[in-house]
């Protein structure tokens, strides 16, 4: 990340990613290997590697203004620590942080200068990368240096050119927006309409994404091709269901009961335990997490669907998705109660009209028929 | 709304509208029948009811040979159907970890493989009436609004859940939650149209068994 010279000049720091690179010992074999991930992570073709490759190398460092707002700075820990010491890592070094209140050494008015001079120079053609949700109810719920979540945001993206919407928060509200909203946050998405925005999902998302869209940038100067959410397809287009290695058991009706019984043991599916991989888009169960070494169903828990839109607010995680949200046998209970009740009014009410007129029935008689 | 949105709402408050509906609806129908009350029949028992409406239940379940006759297609396709939908209901796994959330009661569930091509079978033989009730002439003047809805109801969840069991057409969300709202559908349908025989056909033959038990008749 950024060190402390940096973090209030971009003037003089314009020297290229690939030599950034190779002052941390990165070979250029070990750079074109990972423009060949990059690559086939991206579905691209695999004569778009010289391509990737000469744009890395002749990128100058973009600026990237980094704004957080009603987060847990869980999304930070996952882009900064997964990886540490991987060429992704090296990536993010080598684009010019000009921003980021939680990683810059600077602090107060020095901080907010930062910001101002990068976006001065760099006046639409900076990154902007926002995690956490932005509350509308009161501007005093979050601020920043006595600016409000949603000041800061207006005023830093009308200078973007694009903006990356980092985590779950940035990308639908989160956690932050989840019932009943106590803030009235909102996500990057629902405020900025002119701007093209990509969402990158996750709680937190995965790191690799972020530089596979950063190079998705440099290389194309665009944006990825993104799904109806505002996600990169390339990441989000297939669930963690139709990729899951637990899939089979799914198929075969194999299914985990309990956390710790014979199917838990046995890897079956974790469908019954609650899990959200069939109505969730994202690439854990094909990159996996802490360089590749699994994910969470992996280490047998079930997905809780975080990179879906109020994922908080589906009812219990460990609820399968068959199952209903709502303590569902107390509604039909009561509505059986309430039903034989007025039945049972409805009946008795027409069985007394029924014996007052069987009651009051006269009956005729032969000196009736002979008037 | 969203796609999530849309889910959660279908398997929370959508779920309870159609739970309160389809449960009122199909205990008020039941004590409609209970409390209409019948005259005393004052002619004297000729034989047993209980025997013979007993004996009725299990007996309309074997077409006679002349309906079959009659009729062979009504009679494989009614079969066929209703073992399809007994099936696919009861001995899905997702419906069961359904029923035991909602009742405390767990079964067994059948391999997916067989739920699956009972589903197939389903669609295709409620294809096949469809088809039959349009082609022929008796059937087609017959048919009113309420046999059209009536289909429409039994078919939606089962293609739906098709489709989002096999995860095409629509993203996975999507499937899974016009799937459980195409149930509600049928949850609120259900009560109010002839589908209401899924609770009275036991009590209908064992009725229609009984008059002529009383009688001392054949049913």
């Amino acid at each position: 990340m950024t060190n402390d010279n940096s973090t209030l000049t971009s003037k003089n720091d314009h020297a290229s990613l690939v030599d950034t690179l190779a002052s941390h010992g990165v070979s250029r074999r070990s750079f074109m290997k990972f423009c060949a991930a990059t690559a086939s992570m991206m579905a691209l073709s695999p004569s778009m590697v010289p391509a990737i490759a000469a744009a890395l190398e002749n990128a100058r460092k973009p600026s990237v203004i980094w704004l957080s707002f009603q987060e847990c700075t869980g999304c930070t820990e996952s882009l900064t620590r997964a990886h540490t010491g991987t060429i992704e890592n090296l990536i993010f070094d080598a684009i010019s942080l000009d921003y980021h209140h939680t990683l810059q050494a600077a602090a107060g008015h020095g901080a907010e200068e930062a910001r101002m001079i990068a976006m001065e120079e760099n006046h639409g053609k900076y990154l902007l990368v926002v995690d956490g949700s932005i509350p509308l109810d009161n501007p005093g719920y979050s601020t920043i240096a006595g600016i409000s979540n949603y000041d800061m945001l207006m005023e830093t993206a009308s200078g973007a050119a694009a903006i990356i919407a980092v985590g779950t928060c940035a990308t639908y509200g989160g956690i932050p927006h989840a019932n009943p909203n106590p803030t009235g946050a909102v996500s990057v998405g629902d405020l900025i309409k002119d701007k093209p925005i990509i969402n990158v999902p996750g709680c937190p998302p995965i790191p690799v994404v972020i530089t596979g869209v950063l190079t998705h940038f440099l290389t194309f100067g665009s944006i990825p091709e993104l799904d109806h959410l505002g996600r990169p397809k390339v990441f989000y287009g297939q669930s963690i269901h139709d990729r899951c290695y637990r899939r089979p058991f799914y198929d075969q009706g194999l299914f985990a009961e309990t956390f710790d019984d014979e199917g838990a043991k046995k890897g079956w599916c974790l469908y019954k335990l609650g899990c959200k991989g069939p109505t969730t888009y994202n690439a854990c169960a094909t990159t996996k997490w802490n360089n590749g070494t699994s994910f969470p169903i992996e280490s047998g828990h079930p997905c809780l669907g975080c990179s879906e839109p109020d994922f908080w607010d589906g009812g219990s995680f460990y609820k399968s998705l068959s199952m209903p949200t709502e303590n569902l046998t107390k509604t039909a209970v009561y509505a059986a109660a309430g039903a034989v009740a007025a039945g049972l009014v409805v009946g008795t009410a027409n069985k007394m009209k029924k014996s007052k007129v069987a009651a009051s029935h006269e009956r005729m008689t032969i000196d009736d028929l002979e008037k | 709304m969203n796609e999530i949105d849309f889910l959660n709402w279908v398997r929370g408050t959508g779920l309870q509208i159609a739970t309160i509906i389809f449960v009122a609806g199909v205990i008020i129908r039941i004590l409609e029948i209970f409390l209409l009350g019948r005259k005393a029949n004052l002619a004297e028992a000729k034989g047993s009811e209980m025997k013979s409406g007993l004996r009725t239940i299990i007996t309309r379940s074997v077409p006679l040979k002349t309906t079959f006759q009659r009729s062979a297609l009504t009679v494989v396709t009614g079969f066929f159907l209703h073992i399809s939908l007994f099936v696919v209901i009861v001995f899905f796994a997702p419906h069961i970890f359904f029923f035991k959330d909602v009742t405390g009661l767990y079964w067994p569930a059948l391999p997916t493989q067989i739920v699956d091509a009972l589903t197939v079978i389903g669609i295709i033989t409620l294809l096949v009436i469809l088809i039959r009730r349009m082609n022929d002439k008796v059937l087609r003047f017959l048919t009113n609004g309420e046999d059209l809805l009536v289909w429409f109801v039994t078919f939606a969840p089962l293609i739906t859940g098709y489709l989002a069991f096999h995860r095409t057409i629509l993203s996975g969300p999507t499937m899974i939650g016009i799937h459980i709202l195409s149930v509600e559908l049928l949850m609120v349908v259900l009560p109010f149209t002839k589908l209401m025989h899924v609770f009275t056909v036991f009590l209908s033959r064992w009725y229609g068994g009984a008059i002529s038990g009383y009688r001392g008749v054949q049913s």
